[in-house]
């Protein structure tokens, strides 16, 4: 799932359960994530290295995440 | 607070076995203290002065027998609520546990207890140790001694405001994210988060069993090792020393890139200043930096919230209204955090755990703050970090979480004031089952950077 469809999917299910405001941390949720899948170490089954390589996180390498924690 | 002179450990075993003092008296000095002092900083949930002081008869009693006793035997402390101590809510500082009254002693208790301390009551908390600062806690926040407008920090912020009050002269914390070193931090006081495992963590509400620390918040660096040791199983005798390392031409790495962007310039000035006074003292100081850390705070964020989410999902469905507000939202967050993420999250924590033993290969610690910040205001919502502002929670975890990724042990140690005269903590971090090493590191370091009260 791509962090957009599960943060829509999220944001839908929040509301249903009546937590609206759940809407800005589950987006800082989603910032974070991104990073995280962004990181070198995430290999992939079909070997290809280009969606792990350093370079392809959101941010760069040893600087303080943007991401909200 | 009135009469308490900041007397330590390592002073009060002395002045109890020459019998300048007895534990009855030290006891009574303590819930003075609390009595006075607790209805404005709200440290502790629940007070067991009738508990302590007969605990502190039998501790006078088995001294005046001429029985060896260790070196915490009669000291009155303090443990945070959410370790069991049998026939004592565990309240975790909420309301969803007001009522949950502890059948037995977790390891560490017991352990205190047989050491001969006085437990004199259990530290307020952030509610259930998922926050920085213990103003959201059911039981009202905890303000900070030194500035009663600012927060004590968290989660253990009870326990750093009662040592710094007086109202125990140490207390028992934990640690998932830096919840010892934080309000350690900014309330001006020693925090030790030992390596993960060390200390038993059975009987005490987790937040992240992977994560969970237990540990001392004391006065000294040697006050915090007497505590560890027991926590340990190892209660020291009354006449144990620890003995500090050599500072002439030991290694340090300084933290830079991630643990150096983002300061607010008080607490670079006065960690610059306690540097450079190591450096005098022969330390060898190297800059140092972690590849990966920019991952550190997504992937701590990911792994905190999957755990706390699988412990608290059954009760928030049946009690949301008894939690905190933000508290309840960060848990529900953490429901929606995908398995694949989790597994992500938890080969990057293998990654960063990698990158600091690395980068401790041949060097006696890591040093860098304890926070980028001074103790907030109580309730602010974000500080300034120098270039920017930044929401609070996010500042006050980011230089710690990093040794709770990695697991290493890590001190917080008082290396100086704010201009406005609030504490600033310096971090020395050590390698994975060399504690005491860590410990005397830390000592040596005290006697060059540590304020006077």
């Amino acid at each position: 799932m791509t962090v957009e469809r599960w943060l829509a999917a999220a944001i839908a299910d929040a509301e249903r359960r009546g937590m609206p405001e759940l809407k800005p941390l589950l987006e800082g949720l989603a910032a974070s994530t991104t990073a995280l899948r962004g990181g070198d170490w995430n290999d992939r089954a079909d070997g290809d290295a280009d969606a792990g390589a350093p370079g392809s996180s959101t941010t760069a390498p040893d600087e303080p995440g943007k991401a909200a924690r | 607070m009135s009469g308490w002179h900041g007397e330590t450990i390592d002073e009060l075993r002395g002045a109890l076995a020459r019998g300048d003092t007895t534990s009855v008296r030290l006891t009574e000095q303590c819930l003075a203290r609390i009595a006075a002092g607790n209805p404005r900083l709200n440290a502790l949930i629940t007070v067991t002065a009738e508990a302590a002081l007969e605990a502190a008869h039998a501790a006078d009693r088995v001294r005046a027998s001429g029985a060896a006793v260790s070196a915490l035997h009669g000291i009155p402390i303090s443990l945070k609520d959410l370790i069991d101590q049998a026939g004592v809510r565990t309240t975790a500082g909420s309301q969803v546990r007001r009522d949950a009254v502890a059948a037995r002693d977790a390891p560490v208790t017991a352990r205190l207890k047989a050491a001969g301390a006085v437990l004199v009551g259990k530290n307020n908390l952030h509610e259930f140790a998922f926050g920085t600062t213990s103003d959201d806690s059911g039981f009202g926040g905890v303000r900070n001694p030194v500035d009663d407008t600012r927060s004590a920090g968290g989660s253990s912020g009870g326990s750093a405001a009662a040592v710094r009050a007086g109202f125990s002269i140490a207390s028992i914390g934990t640690d998932t994210g830096g919840s010892i070193r934080i309000p350690a931090g900014v309330c001006g006081v020693v925090g030790l988060k030992p390596g993960w495992g060390e200390i038993p963590a059975d009987g005490v509400v987790p937040l992240s069993r992977q994560m969970d620390h237990v540990g001392p918040l004391a006065r000294t660096v040697t006050d915090a090792w007497l505590v560890h040791e027991t926590l340990a199983g190892r209660a020291p005798s009354a006449a144990a020393q620890l003995e500090p390392a050599t500072l002439a031409g030991l290694r340090f790495g300084l933290l830079t890139g991630y643990f150096d962007t983002r300061i607010a310039p008080d607490v670079r000035a006065t960690v610059a200043t306690a540097v450079a006074a190591l450096e005098r003292a022969g330390a060898v100081i190297e800059p140092v930096a972690l590849p990966h850390a920019a991952s550190i705070g997504p992937v701590y964020l990911h792994l905190v919230l999957g755990d706390a989410a699988a412990y608290h999902a059954a009760t928030l469905e049946r009690r949301p209204g008894d939690y905190t507000p933000p508290v309840r939202l960060r848990l529900e967050m953490g429901r929606y955090v995908l398995a694949e993420d989790y597994a992500r999250a938890l080969r990057g924590r293998e990654v960063i755990a990698g990158e600091i033993a690395r980068a401790l290969e041949g060097r006696a610690a890591l040093l860098c703050p304890t926070l980028p910040v001074t103790a907030p205001p109580i309730g602010a919502a974000l500080v300034n970090v120098g270039e920017a502002d930044e929401p609070v929670r996010n500042a006050m975890l980011r230089l710690t979480q990093p040794f709770n990724l990695g697991r290493q042990p890590a001190v917080s140690l008082p290396c100086g004031l704010s201009p406005t005269g609030l504490p600033v903590g310096l971090q020395i971090v050590g390698a994975l089952g060399a504690t005491e090493a860590l410990l005397q590191v830390a000592l040596a370091c005290e006697r060059v950077v540590a304020p006077a009260w």
